[in-house]
């Protein structure tokens, strides 16, 4: 019997987690991830449909062993409502991405229908520099990253990822108020 | 129960009250006095003034390890609280149920580096079930009933409740739920345990052992193991932790297993086709190099956190959920697949076992007139006692001659720190055993090293007259690492000789209770007799013991575990 994996995989996983509203909570997951030695290669809290509870969206690098490793680690943390891996096939991700081109003015054309190809918008316009704000999965921004490059990019802001599954299946367990 | 206007600290003792709680182990300070004065005049919390609050939470770990209840342990803020640590960290590795209560300063003050602040609550994250520092006064009886409610359910393990002093000072109208609501804890389990499967393996296997932990201990299912041990009539080996929930006497057991269990008990784990866990959590110092483990055996992991399932060792058939509840099931369902589809034969293993058994017993050089052997003196304390006791240990090689040696067949009645490896366990430990059982013979076996971390709360056990007995095996080293400076690293013994310093039997009789001392063989039978027969308080006796006498066999850590030294 083979008592160790061989050679682990490493991949992204989206892991979503429903959570008590409560001051700390962060804390106890960041804190869970960090003593476990799990990378947190992003991570967005924020409010639901709700109001006693948030969203978490964490994305790792991991194993598909370890995750699930993760995942039944989370479960025991008592806040956490729910937990689980979404499904890469049945994922619907977004990040959002805001990004400062310093660039004259003659430029400011071209930028604008590279923008609309990746259906992104010029959110401010100054002489010499403009913002970009785009959204969407994670290969579209980084595609989009590297098409601006070019151009100087002064600053750049990106978020993490959130996620949901495709369909009726919601992550809440049944017996949620 | 109708509502009663009340402070927080009130609260708090009538909660301790409701739960049943007779011993608290603390030391108060400012910021809990208020949970002091309040606990002056409870009628049935009584509260044991430690010398040290480290002490009071090994206490309450030793009261909860006796009786399965939830050890209770009281601090201060600041120190007070910080001192709590290292014995909740114990608790949480050896999942036992403790609630910790501390004071904190006022909540307009928290964060404002304030006098004897400490954001405990951060601090205990990590080595707690789950904790909370209270903000409202008025949700102080929700969340004490939820502490100790998850401090006992589930994965037994630590909570802890942080209390600032305006929050024990304020008032409410109190009422003690008799119901927990939380929705992110759940211990019982949503999927369908597979217990065909597990049984078909079981009436597969030729090779079968059974391996306890102490989720045995923790579900109280003796009488399950010892039914379904009964039907499979396979071996059974034990964790530290699961000493005692199988009769170690009983000719199927062949007790404790790892780096320090016996050849046989290893070489049959080894050698196994079916490994059939039973609330155990393959720690490394049970599995030696996790990639050479027991190769040709197919696991069944029976445990209630379904994070231990497949942590270190993938499970063939995981089975999560309570022992007690699923045992049962999986015992009618072996029994159903032996009638029905008949079993492997198992009697050419036993024939192997035995054999293994017969030629590599634990054993260890006979005493001579010179030389004091540790082994020795833990048997004839056996011998004399039956071993009709609870034991305690600190850490280090003589826990590990106690564990071989000390043949338990009682549950809860082999307890010791396991997972933390805490030194300074024993006699903490001892006297909370010792108030929950009042009747029963409380033996201590400790080192020099251990017991000079935790000695101070002799005081508290002489103020208690509890009739412990602590024999110390004294070899003057840290005696554990010794063997490992002698074993691996050239002999070299950088800061391991301990000095002969304090005189035990002086410092005993310092404390107002008796002080024994054997130095010969010659003297040995007298002193444990005297120790033994001793009433009316403490007595430690101060037992030098041969220094280079190391703990065989042993596992080299990240060795295979069939891999073992022998000694001479
Ligand atoms: C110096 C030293 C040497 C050591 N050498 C050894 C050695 O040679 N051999 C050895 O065995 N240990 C040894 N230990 C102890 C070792 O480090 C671990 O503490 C021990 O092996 C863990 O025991 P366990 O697997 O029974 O787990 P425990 O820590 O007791 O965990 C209990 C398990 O049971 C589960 N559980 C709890 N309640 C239930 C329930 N109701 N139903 C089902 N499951 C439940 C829990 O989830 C957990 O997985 C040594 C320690 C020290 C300090
Ligand atoms: C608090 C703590 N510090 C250090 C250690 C490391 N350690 C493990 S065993 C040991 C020696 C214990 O000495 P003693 O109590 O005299 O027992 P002996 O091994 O001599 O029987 C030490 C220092 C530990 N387990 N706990
Ligand atoms: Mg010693």
């Amino acid at each position: 019997m083979e008592r160790t994996e061989t050679t682990p995989t490493y991949s992204s996983h989206t892991v979503s987690l429903l959570v008590e509203n409560k001051p700390g909570v962060l804390h106890r997951i960041a804190g869970l991830f960090s003593r476990r030695g799990y990378n947190i290669a992003s991570l967005t809290v924020g409010p639901t449909e709700r109001p006693e509870y948030s969203r978490m969206t964490i994305v790792v690098r991991l194993s598909s062993k370890t995750v699930e490793q993760v995942v039944r680690q989370v479960q025991k943390l008592i806040p956490v409502v729910e937990v689980r891996e979404l499904s890469p096939v049945d994922l619907i991700e977004r990040e959002l991405l805001l990004v400062k081109i310093r660039t004259p003015e003659r430029n400011h054309a071209e930028l604008r229908a590279l923008a609309e190809t990746y259906e992104a918008k010029i959110v401010d316009v100054s002489p010499d520099a403009l913002v970009i704000e785009a959204s969407g999965n994670s290969g579209k921004l980084d595609a989009l990253e590297d098409r601006l490059a070019q151009y100087g990019i002064q600053e750049l802001c990106r978020s993490g990822r959130i996620a949901l599954e495709r369909g009726f299946k919601t992550l809440a367990p049944p017996n949620l108020k | 129960m109708a509502k009663e206007k009340m402070t927080g600290a009130k609260a708090v003792v009538r909660a301790l009250e409701a739960e049943g709680v007779e011993w608290v182990f603390g030391m108060p300070g400012g910021a809990i006095l208020p949970i002091y004065d309040a606990l002056y005049d409870s009628k049935k919390v009584k509260h044991v003034l430690v010398r040290h609050e480290q002490t009071g939470a090994h206490a309450a770990e030793g009261l909860a390890h006796a009786t399965g209840k939830v050890g209770v342990c009281f601090g201060t803020s600041g120190p007070g609280a910080t001192n709590l640590v290292t014995g909740i960290a114990d608790a949480y590795m050896d999942s036992v149920p403790m609630v910790a209560i501390t004071g904190n300063v006022s909540s307009a003050l928290i964060g404002s580096d304030a006098f004897q602040e400490a954001d405990i609550t951060g601090i205990t994250m990590p080595i707690t079930k789950h904790n909370w520092l209270v903000t409202d006064v008025r949700d102080l009886p929700r969340i004490l009933k939820e502490a100790f409610y998850i401090a006992r359910t589930g994965r037994p393990g630590p909570v802890l409740v942080d209390i600032p002093k305006d929050v024990q000072n304020a008032e409410l109208e109190f009422e003690y739920p008799d119901r927990v609501d939380i929705p992110g804890y759940h211990p019982p389990v949503r999927e369908e345990p597979r217990l065909k499967d597990a049984a078909a393996l079981i009436r597969g296997s030729s090779r079968p052992v059974i391996y306890l932990g102490g989720g045995v201990r923790t579900s109280g299912a003796y009488e399950e193991v010892a039914k379904f041990a009964e039907l499979v009539g396979a071996p059974v080996v034990t964790t530290v932790h699961g000493k005692g929930s199988f009769p170690e006497t009983h000719p199927r057991c062949l007790g404790m297993f790892g780096m320090h269990g016996s050849k046989f008990a290893n070489y049959t784990v080894q050698e196994s086709d079916l490994i059939i866990a039973l609330g155990a959590r393959f720690d490394d110092r049970v599995t030696g190099k996790l990639s050479t483990f027991a190769p040709e055996a197919k696991i069944v992991h029976l445990d209630v956190d379904p994070a231990e399932i497949s942590k270190l060792v993938t499970a063939t058939v995981p089975l999560v959920g309570d022992l007690k509840l699923l045992l049962p099931q999986l015992t009618e369902e072996t029994r159903n697949a032996f009638q029905t589809s008949g079993r492997a034969d198992i009697a050419p293993w036993w024939v192997k076992v035995n054999a293994w058994r017969e030629k590599h017993p634990l054993r260890f050089t006979a005493q001579g007139e010179e030389h004091i052997m540790p082994q020795h003196v833990i048997q004839r304390i056996w011998e004399k006692t039956q071993g009709k006791a609870f034991v305690t240990t600190g850490v280090g090689k003589h826990q590990m001659f106690a564990a071989q040696y000390w043949k338990t067949s009682e549950p809860r009645h082999f307890i010791t720190s396991g997972g933390l490896g805490t030194m300074g366990f024993c006699l903490p430990a001892a006297i909370g055993v010792q108030l929950a059982r009042p009747d029963a013979l409380v033996i201590g076996i400790d080192g020099d090293g251990s017991f000079q971390m935790t000695l101070q709360d002799l005081g508290t056990a002489v103020d208690l007259n509890l009739n412990i007995k602590i024999f110390i095996l004294n070899n003057l080293f840290l005696g554990m690492v010794h063997q490992w400076q002698n074993l691996f690293y050239d002999n070299r013994l950088a800061a391991t000789p301990l000095s002969d310093r304090p005189d035990f039997v002086k410092l005993a009789e310092a404390y107002g209770c008796l002080g024994l001392r054997a130095r010969k063989p010659s003297e040995l039978e007298d002193v444990l007799d005297r120790a033994l027969a001793h009433e009316g308080g403490p007595v430690i006796v101060d037992i030098r013991t041969r220094q280079d006498e190391h703990v065989y066999p042993m596992v080299p850590a990240g060795a295979p575990l069939n891999d073992m030294i022998e000694g001479n």
